[in-house]
């Protein structure tokens, strides 16, 4: 019974579930250095423009809501933690455990998601600040705002898929498809999830917190 | 097949960390260190990104492969940033010559930028 | 082993192993999926060639022969966007790499099947959107999408065009996941990283090269869609932003891009050369070294595109002496295929023909990279055709030479027929004498002054252009003669038995075509690399 588990754990182009294992772990890992530099290209634009012109950069970021910025970072940590936690649940086999961290990694990610929508963007376009829609500031803020919206806009759509295949994985969790044999899926969902994560830890104080708030 | 499993003391003592330095750092926001602000705030961001890929990511234990990929990547976007940069940092370094400047073709940096203070 | 002439109609191979649509398009078997983008890049490079004739019939007359200025210069864009994205960059590694990868490591597929399906799909994909751009009207900004044209002056197809490219993109990204994946965790007990063979090495730099740089002008491709869309000023100077900076994120990627499509025909050219010379390649590990420096010092040269466009000359210097160091480990593939060729056993069928071809070729558009990374020079010939006549000897005499090889040294293992030898080596020497006539009077063209992208030219140019679209109507005829033997031979051409050419490698050790599973059984290693004149390797 636990061979035929085992056996169709195991992908046919595989010897073992070591090297399938290895295998998807260095595959997501080659995906998120994939990701730094679509990311980077961004974060290369940003650094050469904020130079160029740091005081539209620091009216711009003074704009900003330091403290619904910060407090979206601490909705990010705490689903980085249970998602963690849902891994690890994977691993031992333990599947309510798996499904109640999975339902709370996604809530936490909608809420990101939903702040980030009412709370700042409507809030940023009913103030007159979205370029290319009803920009009607100083135009040595445009770049900023260009690379705000732009920045924080690819970060919510990696969110959002994001959240899209934790929901896959909870049906199949549900369902019982994870174990300590088969878990590939929800680690490598994690190890995406966590990088998501790590740009917002850059972005929020790249963006919110440029030129202090003395 | 099981990986290593992560004690979850050590997943809450990393997320109680990750808060106090996000904390740490929106404090030190309202502190005045003039450009230090950046730099304080940048070894903060990447203190946490080293804790989050450390342990939440597991590259603590994991093979030494996985380090070199991320390693490659954090190179690679330093290539791209640095090699652009220094283009637009050295443009000013050559003067254009007399009769060959036009005033509509560049848009001239604005007082208190980083290049005004060379 | 199989009997002298052995009925491909009874034993199961990959082939025949299932029938109909379905098998085929919901495959994951990774030589399907190569002979799907086969048949994609083919047809690319036909709509892509058809962009090729109609140029090089328009400048026979200084003043344009067929079409009006914004025509040509949709036909020009259509043709470096089409060859370069949908041609140049998938075809050795989608097709050579997918069918020869696990193949050549001993596995019976790569790391992730499904995504390899996938990736085909988005490559499809990408290309309908870029093949609607052509239709509803062309993009007119040439392949390099320059801002502020690209974002504010033109009113072209450059949103689908963009879309098709970023989309593409991703196909890309994920075959070179794929290689790596599986060149790390996948070779068979024995295989070594040092005992693989160059063609490996090559797909492996290859795959560096795709997995990092592409992400940079995807994100690229994307700001220039935001910028058009929402007419804000990423890029526009009235804002504060810098074209310049467009270029560089651009070349950021696209330098390294075209390393993406020569080191894969560089891997190729190392094993046709030592198995028609029947010889181990000379100097193993520098050439195996060379690809991986090429592929990281490749990153380090961009802005040799830009010496002209406004970047400062400080980094220009810095990166015209960077260009220089990336000639080198080129070089050293040079000279370490000659030295495999002395002494050796040469034999002169039509992949050998292709493989010297080349050599010589991508010499001569190498050295001319030289020309153009001094910066002095490439003030005078910068965008004139001394570029075209260079990157050209490079891709079409240097890169699909390599392809070409390639198709004609693995189709006995891919179909399991002989194609004839006389026809191929016919069409090589056509193919050779026509791109010689098209591209090296662009050579003088340029040295001569008449610019790139321009629909007319001064009348003293006519007899060189004239050439020009001669030798294109003969490069023609040549690419034509292989589509003709090749189809016929899948049919009418003698079977091929598993190792028609005799030579190394574990490819060669299973039937042709090979089985579903690859290998019998997981073979395992126990020589060297090109090992001619040495015991056979043992299987199972």
């Amino acid at each position: 019974m636990a061979d035929s588990h085992a056996a169709s754990a195991l992908a046919h182009q595989f010897e073992d579930l070591d090297q399938q294992h290895d295998a998807a772990s260095l595959g997501m890992w080659i995906f998120l250095a994939t990701e730094v530099m679509f990311f980077g290209g961004l974060f290369a634009g940003y650094t050469i423009y904020r130079n160029l012109y740091l005081p539209g950069f620091e009216a711009g970021s003074h704009m900003l809501n330091v403290t619904i910025g910060a407090l979206n970072t601490a909705v990010l940590i705490c689903s980085s933690l249970t998602m963690a936690l849902a891994v690890r649940a994977a691993q031992m086999g333990k599947r309510n455990t798996l499904v109640a961290f999975l339902i709370l990694t996604i809530v936490l990610g909608l809420a990101f998601i939903l702040v980030k929508l009412t709370f700042e963007w409507r809030h940023d376009y009913v103030e007159g600040l979205a370029p290319g829609l009803n920009f009607t500031k100083a135009k040595s803020m445009e770049l900023f705002f260009c690379f705000y919206f732009l920045m924080t806009g690819v970060h919510a759509l990696h969110m959002v898929v994001g959240v899209g295949v934790l929901g896959v994985l909870l049906v199949q969790a549900w369902k019982g498809r994870f174990g300590p044999d088969r878990y590939n899926a929800v680690e490598t969902a994690g190890l995406y999830w966590h990088f998501v994560d790590i740009i917002w830890i850059f972005l929020f104080p790249l963006l919110y917190l440029i030129g202090g708030r003395y | 097949m099981q990986g290593h499993v992560v004690p979850k003391k050590i997943y809450f003592f990393v997320f109680g960390a990750l808060l106090a330095l996000t904390a740490l750092t929106t404090a030190m926001a309202y502190v005045n260190l003039g450009q230090w602000n950046t730099v304080v705030a940048l070894i903060i961001a990447c203190c946490k990104a080293t804790l989050v890929v450390l342990f939440f990511m597991h590259l603590r234990w994991s093979p030494r492969l996985m380090r070199v990929v991320l390693l490659s990547a954090i190179l690679w976007l330093a290539i791209l940033i640095s090699l652009t940069t220094t283009d637009f940092f050295s443009r000013d370094w050559t003067p254009i010559p007399e009769g060959w400047e036009s005033s509509q073709l560049r848009l001239p940096p604005l007082p208190g930028s980083l290049l005004h203070r060379r | 082993m199989a009997t002298a002439v052995e009925n491909l109609d009874t034993r199961v191979h990959y082939l025949n192993a299932n029938y109909g649509i379905k098998s085929w398009l919901l495959t994951t078997d990774h030589k399907r999926i190569a002979i799907l983008y086969l048949a994609s890049i083919t047809l690319f490079f036909v709509v892509g060639g058809i962009a090729a004739v109609l140029i090089r019939l328009h400048l026979i007359e200084p003043n344009g022969a067929i079409f009006e200025p914004g025509t040509y210069n949709k036909l020009f864009s259509m043709h470096g966007i089409i060859m370069v994205f949908f041609f140049m960059i998938p075809s050795i590694p989608a097709v050579f790499g997918n069918f020869l990868v696990p193949m050549m490591i001993g596995a019976r597929d790569l790391a992730f099947p499904k995504l390899n399906l996938l990736s085909w799909y988005v490559f499809i994909l990408g290309g309908v959107l870029t093949l609607y751009a052509v239709i509803g009207g062309g993009v007119d900004t040439g392949w390099t999408f320059y801002t502020p044209l690209s974002t504010t002056y033109v009113n072209t197809n450059v949103l689908s065009a963009a879309l098709g490219v970023f989309v593409a993109g991703f196909s890309s990204i994920l075959t070179g996941l794929n290689f790596v994946v599986t060149i790390h965790k996948m070779r068979a007990p024995g295989m070594t990283w040092f005992r693989m063979p160059l063609f490996l090495w090559a797909m492996y730099a290859t795959s560096l090269i795709q997995i990092l740089g592409t992400p940079v002008v995807a994100i690229t491709l994307v700001l220039v869609a935001v910028e058009r869309l929402f007419h804000v000023g990423i890029f526009d100077p009235a804002v504060g932003g810098d074209p310049i900076l467009f270029q560089h994120l651009f070349w950021f990627y696209s330098h390294p891009a075209v390393y993406i499509m020569i080191l894969p025909s560089m891997g190729v050219v190392s094993e046709l050369i030592a198995c028609f010379a029947k010889k181990r390649i000379f100097g193993y590990s520098f050439v195996a070294f060379s690809s991986v420096a090429i592929a990281v010092v490749s990153f380090l040269v961009w802005g040799h595109h830009m010496f002209v466009s406004g970047q400062s000359i400080y980094a220009g210097i810095i990166f015209s002496a960077l260009s220089f160091l990336v000639a080198i480990p080129s070089a050293i593939k040079v000279f370490n295929w000659t030295a495999t060729l002395y002494k050796g056993s040469i034999s002169f069928q039509a992949p050998m023909l292709y493989a010297l071809g080349f050599i010589g070729l991508f010499t001569m558009g190498g050295l001319t990279g030289l020309f153009l990374a001094t910066l002095a020079v490439d003030t005078h010939v910068h965008d004139t055709y001394f570029v075209v006549g260079h990157f050209h000897y490079i891709m079409v005499g240097g890169a699909v030479m390599g392809y070409l090889g390639a198709i004609h040294f693995w189709w006995p293992k891919i179909t399991g027929r002989l194609y004839p030898d006389g026809w191929a080596r016919l069409a090589a020497a056509i193919i050779f004498i026509g791109f010689n006539l098209t591209f090296f009077p662009q050579y003088m063209l340029g040295y001569l002054g008449m610019p790139r992208r321009y629909a007319i030219y001064p009348p003293k140019f006519q007899v060189l252009n004239v050439m020009s679209s001669a030798g294109a109507s003969i490069l023609a005829v040549g690419y034509a003669i292989p589509l003709v033997y090749l189809i016929w031979s899948m049919r009418y051409g003698p079977v091929a038995g598993p190792n028609p050419w005799g030579a190394k490698g574990l490819e060669w050790e299973t039937p042709s075509p090979p089985p579903t599973e690859n290998f019998e059984q997981t073979p395992v290693v126990t020589e060297e690399a090109y090992a001619y004149g040495a015991k056979e390797v043992e299987v199972g």
